[in-house]
C-alpha cells in the first residue's frame, strides 16, 4: 500500500515539474511595471531586437503586421487574437492588466477607451515624437477621441471610423416618385409615403444604442464629459432630446419596423424589400451587402439626414483604436507601430481590403483602393459619400467609462419604446441615472 | 462507507433498471404518455440541430430568403470547402486542437480519475474521508466559476496563453473520482485483489491487469463525460488562450460570431462550422456507447 501511495505521488510530482519545465520558455514577453497617466518620457529602449505582442480581433490584420515584422527586423510584433471587444477581449484585457501580463498594444473601440482609463490601463503616449509627428494626419476628431480632448496627451492611436451615411433603395424611390431625403424633416414625410405603399422606412435598433449614439452625435451632442474634479453625464441634453422625440414621433405612428438587429428576420425585412433604407455607417455597405443579397444593383448612399441643411453634419457609429498598455517595456516602439499600423498607406490598404477597416486618416479615407464603384450600389463610388461624412463629424463627442452599462440600460428602455410602454425620452432618462448609479458603484466620481 | 457502495446494494440497483424490460408490460396509456414525452424530447434536442444541418446546405442568399426547417439549393459541398480554405485552413487546425484537447485530457484525465478513485476505494490511510470529501466538494464547483483564479495562478508562472493552460485543468475531473470510487468498491472485490498479491503481483501490476478490467464501464463512462465537458469547454480557453494556432474550435468559431456583423461572410462559417464541430461528438457517443451497455449490461447479471 505505502510503495504504490509513493509511487503515485512521484509520478504526479514528476509529471507536473516536466509540464512546467517543458514549456516556462514560451511565456508572454511583456512584465508589470506599474505605468503612469502622465505624459511620460518616450525613448527608444535601447534594445536590438524589440519583441511586442498585440491583441486585435480584426481578421486579416496579421497580414499588415507580417508587412511591418518584414520591414522592421528590430521591432517584431506577435499578433494574438480573441473575440470582438465586448464579447470577452476586454474582459481579458482588464484580467491580464490585474495579473500584469497584458499585451504591449491592443486593439480598443473608441467607446471603450474611457473604461480602460479610468482603470489606469492606458499609456499616455502623447510625448513620443512619433506620435507627435502623426497627429496632424488624422481626422481632428478622431485624435479627440484618443486624447479625451486633452491637449498633449494621446491614450491611443485612432485606427477607423464608423462615419454614417443614408442607405436607400434607389429602385423603390424611383418607382414611388419619391424625393431622397436631404433633411430629417424630409426622411418623415418620405416614411409616410413609403408606409403609404407597404414599406417601412427604416428599421429602429432597440439592442444596438450605438446607432441612436450616431444619431445624437450628428446633433451635436456629448452624453459624457471629464475634467480634473470628475465626469458629468449627460445623456438628456437638448440634443439627444431632440433626437428622441424625432424618432418617438415615428414610432408612435409606427412608421418604422423594429425587427433585433443583426437577426435573421432582420436581414430578410431588407432582403424582401419591406424596410427601404438604413441609417448606418460605412462597414454598414458589407452588412446589407450579405444580408440582403437578392436586392443586389437597386441600393444607393446618400448623405446623412440633416437638422440644418445649412450646417451639414454626420454622425459615427463605431470605430476603434490601438492602445499602448501600461506595463509595457517599449511604449516608444510600441507607439511607433501603432502610428505605422494606422496611417502608412499599405497597411491602411492591407486592412481596407481584408477587414473592411475604413481609416481615420485625411488620407487614408483617399486611399486608391477607396476609389472604386461598388456593383452592389450600382456601380456608385460610395466611400465618396462616406469621406464627406468623416470629414463632418463633431468632435466634441465623448465615451463614458461604464458604456456596457449604459447600452444596456438605454436597450431595455428602447424594448419598452417599440412595444408602446415607454418613450425615447424616460428610455434616456433611466439611462443616466443608471449610468451615473453605476459610476458611483465604481467609485469614479461624477458631477452633480 | 455509504450503503451504497456495497456490491449487495448495487446488484439490486442494476437489476432494478433492468426490470422496464422484463417485466409485466405497463398499461397502454402509461406507454403512450411516456412515447409522447420521448417524442417530444426528441423534437426538442432534434430540431436546433436539423436547422443547423439544412442552413449548412444554403448560400448566403437562401439563408435569409427560404424556410430554415427546409432545403433549398443544395451548397453543402461549396460550404465545407470554403471553410476549409478559409485563412489557411485555420479551421481544420482548430478541429485538431480540440481533437488533442479531448482525447489526451480524456485518456489522462480517466487514468488520474481511476488511479485516484481506486486508492481511495481500496487502501486505507489516514484522511481517505478528508480527501475523498474534498473531492466531492470539488464536483460542486463549476469549472467556469475556477477560470479566472486559474489565470490568475497560470499568469504566476507564465503559463497563460499555452497549451498547457487549457490542458493541465482539462485532467482533473473530480467527478470522475467519485464514480471510479463507488465503482471500485463496488466491483472490485477485495478477494481478488487479496489473490493477485498471493500471485506476487505488486500494487500497480494489479490496477492495470485486473482492477481497470473489472471498472471497464465506469472508466468508459468517465472518458465520455470528459471527453464532452473538454471537447465543449469553452470559459477557459476563452480567458487563457489568445493565440490562435493553439485556439479549440468551440473559441475559433465564437471568436468568428462576434465579428458577424463587420465581416458577415463569417456567419456562413460559423454554422457549417458549428455542424463539423459536433460530428466528432455524436461520433464519439455512438461509438462508446455500445461498450458502455456491454459493460454495465454484464456487470448486472454477474
Amino acid at each position: 500500500m505505502r510503495t504504490s501511495r509513493a509511487v503515485s505521488v512521484a509520478l504526479l510530482a514528476a509529471l507536473a515539474t516536466a509540464s512546467v519545465a517543458a514549456c516556462s520558455s514560451d511565456s508572454t514577453e511583456s512584465s508589470s511595471t506599474g505605468g503612469s497617466e502622465t505624459v511620460a518620457a518616450c525613448e527608444p529602449s535601447g534594445e536590438d531586437v524589440v519583441n511586442l505582442s498585440f491583441t486585435s480581433w480584426i481578421p486579416g490584420i496579421e497580414d499588415a503586421v507580417a508587412k511591418w515584422n518584414e520591414q522592421n527586423p528590430d521591432i517584431q510584433v506577435a499578433v494574438q487574437t480573441g473575440p470582438n471587444g465586448n464579447s470577452g477581449t476586454y474582459q481579458n484585457f482588464f484580467n491580464q492588466l490585474k495579473a500584469g501580463n497584458a499585451p504591449d498594444l491592443g486593439q480598443i473601440e473608441y467607446d471603450a477607451l474611457a473604461s480602460f482609463r479610468v482603470q489606469g490601463g492606458l499609456q499616455n503616449i502623447g510625448g513620443c515624437d512619433v506620435v507627435q509627428e502623426a497627429q496632424p494626419e488624422f481626422i481632428d476628431w478622431t485624435w479627440d477621441q484618443v486624447s479625451f480632448g486633452e491637449e498633449g496627451n494621446a491614450y491611443a492611436i485612432p485606427q477607423d471610423t464608423g462615419p454614417m451615411a443614408l442607405f436607400y433603395r434607389a429602385d423603390l424611390f424611383e418607382e414611388a416618385g419619391i424625393a431622397v431625403p436631404v433633411t430629417w424633416d424630409e426622411y418623415a414625410e418620405a416614411a409616410e409615403k413609403i408606409d403609404a405603399e407597404g414599406g417601412k422606412i427604416t428599421n429602429f435598433s432597440t439592442a444596438d444604442i450605438n446607432q441612436f449614439a450616431g444619431f445624437a452625435w450628428q446633433n451635436g451632442a456629448s452624453w459624457f464629459e471629464a475634467d480634473d474634479e470628475g465626469w458629468t453625464v449627460n445623456i438628456t441634453g437638448a440634443e439627444t432630446e431632440e433626437v428622441g422625440a424625432y424618432w418617438q414621433d415615428l414610432i408612435e405612428r409606427d412608421l418604422v419596423a423594429s425587427y433585433p438587429a443583426w437577426t435573421d428576420e432582420w436581414n430578410n425585412a431588407y432582403n424582401s424589400s419591406e424596410v427601404w433604407t438604413w441609417v448606418s455607417a460605412v462597414w454598414g455597405a458589407n452588412t446589407i451587402q450579405d444580408g440582403a443579397p437578392d436586392t443586389a444593383g437597386n441600393w444607393a448612399v446618400a448623405p446623412m439626414p440633416q437638422w440644418d441643411s445649412a450646417a451639414p453634419a454626420s454622425g459615427n457609429w463605431g470605430g476603434s483604436s490601438i492602445a499602448v498598455f501600461t506595463g509595457t517595456d517599449y511604449p516608444y516602439e510600441a507607439a511607433k507601430f501603432a502610428t505605422w499600423l494606422n496611417t502608412s498607406e499599405e497597411s491602411l490598404t492591407i486592412l481596407a481590403d481584408t477587414a473592411n477597416i475604413y481609416p481615420a486618416t485625411l488620407d487614408g479615407i483617399n486611399l486608391p483602393t477607396l476609389q472604386s464603384g461598388v456593383d452592389f450600389y450600382g456601380g456608385q463610388v460610395i466611400w465618396d459619400v462616406f469621406a464627406q461624412a468623416a470629414n463632418q463629424v463633431p468632435a466634441n463627442f465623448t465615451w463614458g467609462p461604464t458604456m456596457t452599462d449604459t447600452y444596456a440600460s438605454i436597450s431595455d428602455g428602447f424594448k419598452q419604446v417599440v412595444t408602446g410602454n415607454s418613450t425615447v425620452s424616460e428610455a434616456l432618462t433611466a439611462g443616466e441615472e443608471s449610468t451615473v448609479s453605476t459610476m458611483n458603484s465604481q467609485s469614479i466620481p461624477v458631477k452633480e | 462507507m455509504s450503503i451504497l457502495t456495497t456490491p449487495k446494494r448495487r446488484r439490486e440497483a442494476a437489476s432494478g433498471g433492468n426490470s422496464l424490460h422484463v417485466g409485466p408490460r405497463p398499461a397502454i396509456m402509461s406507454r403512450l404518455a411516456a412515447m409522447t414525452i420521448m417524442i417530444v424530447a426528441t423534437i426538442t434536442f432534434l430540431t436546433p440541430i436539423w436547422w443547423l444541418f439544412v442552413a449548412s446546405t444554403k448560400n448566403r442568399s437562401d439563408l435569409t430568403s427560404t424556410n430554415g426547417l427546409w432545403f433549398a439549393e443544395w451548397n453543402f459541398g461549396t460550404n465545407v470547402s470554403a471553410l476549409l480554405d478559409y485563412r489557411g485552413g485555420i479551421f481544420l487546425q482548430w478541429l485538431g486542437n480540440s481533437a488533442i484537447y479531448t482525447v489526451g485530457g480524456a485518456l489522462i484525465g480517466t487514468l488520474l480519475a481511476a488511479m485516484c478513485g481506486y486508492a481511495l476505494a481500496k487502501y486505507q490511510f489516514r484522511g481517505r474521508e478528508v480527501l475523498f470529501n474534498v473531492v466531492l466538494g470539488g464536483v460542486l464547483v463549476p469549472l467556469t466559476a475556477l477560470a479566472l483564479p486559474l489565470f490568475l495562478m497560470f499568469s504566476m508562472v507564465n503559463l497563460t496563453n499555452t497549451f498547457w493552460s487549457v490542458f493541465l485543468p482539462s485532467l482533473v475531473s473530480p467527478f470522475g473520482v467519485y464514480l471510479s470510487r463507488i465503482f471500485a468498491a463496488a466491483s472490485v472485490p477485495d478477494e481478488v485483489l487479496e489473490a493477485a498479491r498471493l500471485d506476487g503481483s505488486n500494487e500497480v501490476r494489479t490496477f492495470f491487469t485486473v482492477s481497470v478490467r473489472l471498472m471497464f464501464p465506469a472508466l468508459v463512462t468517465i472518458f465520455l463525460f470528459q471527453f464532452v465537458a473538454i471537447w465543449n469547454n469553452f470559459f477557459l480557453p476563452l480567458i487563457m488562450l489568445r493565440d490562435e494556432s493553439i485556439m479549440p474550435v468551440t473559441l475559433g468559431l465564437y471568436n468568428w460570431n462576434s465579428q458577424v456583423s463587420q465581416i458577415p461572410e463569417l456567419r456562413g462559417y460559423v454554422l457549417i462550422g458549428a455542424l463539423l464541430s459536433v460530428i466528432p461528438l455524436i461520433l464519439m457517443f455512438s461509438l462508446l456507447q455500445r461498450f458502455w451497455k456491454n459493460g454495465l449490461g454484464s456487470g448486472a447479471i454477474k
